[in-house]
């Protein structure tokens, strides 16, 4: 598993960008591509942005401690198509015309959401390696608690770019919330070290 | 009036000489054209149509353009949804109602609403407010004609259109998208408009249910939300009747929306546009390029206001 698990990781991961790339050349496309482009790059980042925040909890469900060799790569990943996701939108789509695509960050809610998405992830990808997490020590911990705001924009980018917010950008939100909650409950859970203070049993 | 005036038709689209010379055997194909119709899928050619009755010069998306790539939540809200899941619907028989404020109020079959008219090509620009537009060859008759045919009364200030509830058939509609079924509306003089039509036909072929078959309005100069598919019923009224979208998002939607470049979206401008199977963004035109014969219908009014 250990041998094989990244290999297996990194080739779901990169599986779709594949298969876009494949209906590109092959013209299996719809008849408007670059906005097939746009979102499956959107989808996919938005993904393996929760795939990666998912880690934890699986962890600590499951008690299997080595998934987390893997939340790295998915971040990387979730990365790598928010990047092909914005230069699609700023090269293919707004063939960049800046004149458009500047007043769009400021202006619409759902772009300024989903600039602010990309840019927290900046940071994040460029400390992943090993090392600046040795050089940041307990900063790094920090940083990357970044990682939940980006997700919550990139969320936020996803419900107020559709025309009625029903279905997908829903369940996206769900599934956020539910890894976020996990995360305060967790936090909240009795531990040894802090036993909840049983009240004395009343005398009969 | 107001077609002939348009620069983009030239004299000699109007009635090309061998339309013309064969226009006895077009008489006979029409008649049995919608009887033809009755057929579950795929299209029925028709014929007898005059061609060209309104074009432009820019080049024609193409059927496969028209007809995977659109917008009809009664199947689903992809772009990709309405042709798939649209082939379920049975649009034969297919009655419309036209009811309200009229002398003659009646429920049509649908041969029986198209029979007594002249079909006519119609190349219309198609502005999408998500800002993307094709140029569509559509068949259809001027609404005019059939509201005519039901004599208005002087109080009729509005139209309203419902499409057809049928979830069965239409399984988007159990989902809570919009407020089902479907309406929109037109002020009098927008429906009577010689640019607005019925259309019944694409490619010289009757509609594709993707397209809104077997009857939809089409108004050019407005964004396409406004040009109601598969339409049941059409209602003369005295007060602006609601609409689907507008119901939905209020500050998004408004009841006129006409294709207007300096009015954005709250969410994207509306100053670009692109058109299905080019590259790179073009700019809108205001009415969607049809200011010449429409833009004396709302002189005198903020259309920021009344967006």
């Amino acid at each position: 598993m250990t041998r094989f698990g990244k290999p297996l990781v990194f080739v779901l991961a990169i599986a779709p960008f594949g298969w876009l790339v494949f209906r590109g050349f092959t013209n299996r496309l719809s008849v408007n591509p670059i906005e097939d482009i746009t979102l499956t790059t959107g989808i996919w980042a938005l993904r393996l942005l929760l795939a990666s925040l998912a880690i934890t909890p699986l962890r600590r469900i499951t008690g299997w401690n080595q998934v987390i060799q893997y939340r790295r790569m998915l971040g990387l990943f979730a990365f790598f198509y928010a990047s092909v996701h914005l230069l699609t939108y700023v090269v293919l789509d707004q063939g960049l015309a800046f004149e458009f695509i500047l007043p769009d960050i400021v202006k619409r809610p759902y772009i300024t959401a989903g600039m602010t998405a990309f840019v927290l992830m900046v940071p994040l990808a460029l400390t992943s390696t090993k090392g600046w997490i040795r050089r940041l020590g307990r900063k790094w911990q920090l940083l990357h608690r970044l990682v939940y705001l980006s997700a919550i924009a990139a969320c936020f980018h996803f419900l107020w770019k559709v025309k009625v917010a029903i279905g997908e950008p829903v369940y996206y939100a769900a599934a956020l919330t539910l890894l976020l909650v996990f995360r305060i409950l967790w936090r909240l859970r009795p531990t040894p070290g802090r036993q909840v203070v049983q009240r004395p049993a009343s005398p009969a | 009036m107001l077609l002939k005036r348009n620069p983009d038709v030239r004299a000699s689209e109007i009635t090309p000489e061998p339309w013309y010379l064969r226009r006895r055997e077009f008489m006979q194909l029409a008649g049995s054209a919608f009887a033809a119709a009755a057929m579950p899928f795929g299209q029925t050619p028709l014929s007898g149509f005059k061609p060209k009755v309104v074009t432009t010069d820019e080049a024609l998306n193409t059927f496969e353009q028209i007809t995977s790539y659109n917008n009809f939540y009664e199947f689903g809200l992809g772009k990709d949804d309405p042709q798939r899941y649209a082939g379920k619907l049975k649009t034969s028989p297919w009655k419309v109602k036209i009811d309200g404020l009229c002398a003659k109020p009646a429920d049509y079959l649908l041969e029986d609403l198209i029979k007594p008219f002249q079909l006519e090509e119609r190349i219309y620009r198609l502005r999408c407010v998500e800002a993307w537009s094709m140029v569509i060859p559509w068949l259809g008759i001027p609404l005019s004609s059939i509201l005519k045919r039901a004599e208005p009364t002087a109080k009729a200030t509005f139209v309203e259109f419902t499409t057809l509830l049928r979830p069965s058939e239409m399984m988007g509609q159990t989902e809570a998208s919009l407020n089902w079924p479907y309406v929109e509306g037109l002020r009098m003089d927008e429906a009577m408009h010689p640019l607005t039509i019925m259309a019944v036909g694409l490619y010289g072929k009757t509609l594709m249910n993707q397209n809104g078959a077997p009857i939809r309005l089409v108004v050019p100069w407005k964004y396409g939300f406004k040009s109601i598919k598969s339409v049941v019923r059409i209602r003369f009224v005295d007060k602006q009747p609601r609409t689907a979208w507008n119901d939905a998002n209020p500050t998004e939607y408004g009841f006129y929306s006409n294709v207007n470049p300096q009015v954005d979206h709250p969410r994207w401008t509306q100053a670009r546009e692109r058109r299905i199977g080019e590259l790179l963004r073009r700019p809108t035109l205001m009415f969607n390029g049809y200011g010449d014969q429409v833009a004396s219908l709302y002189s005198g009014m903020d259309l920021k206001r009344f967006y």
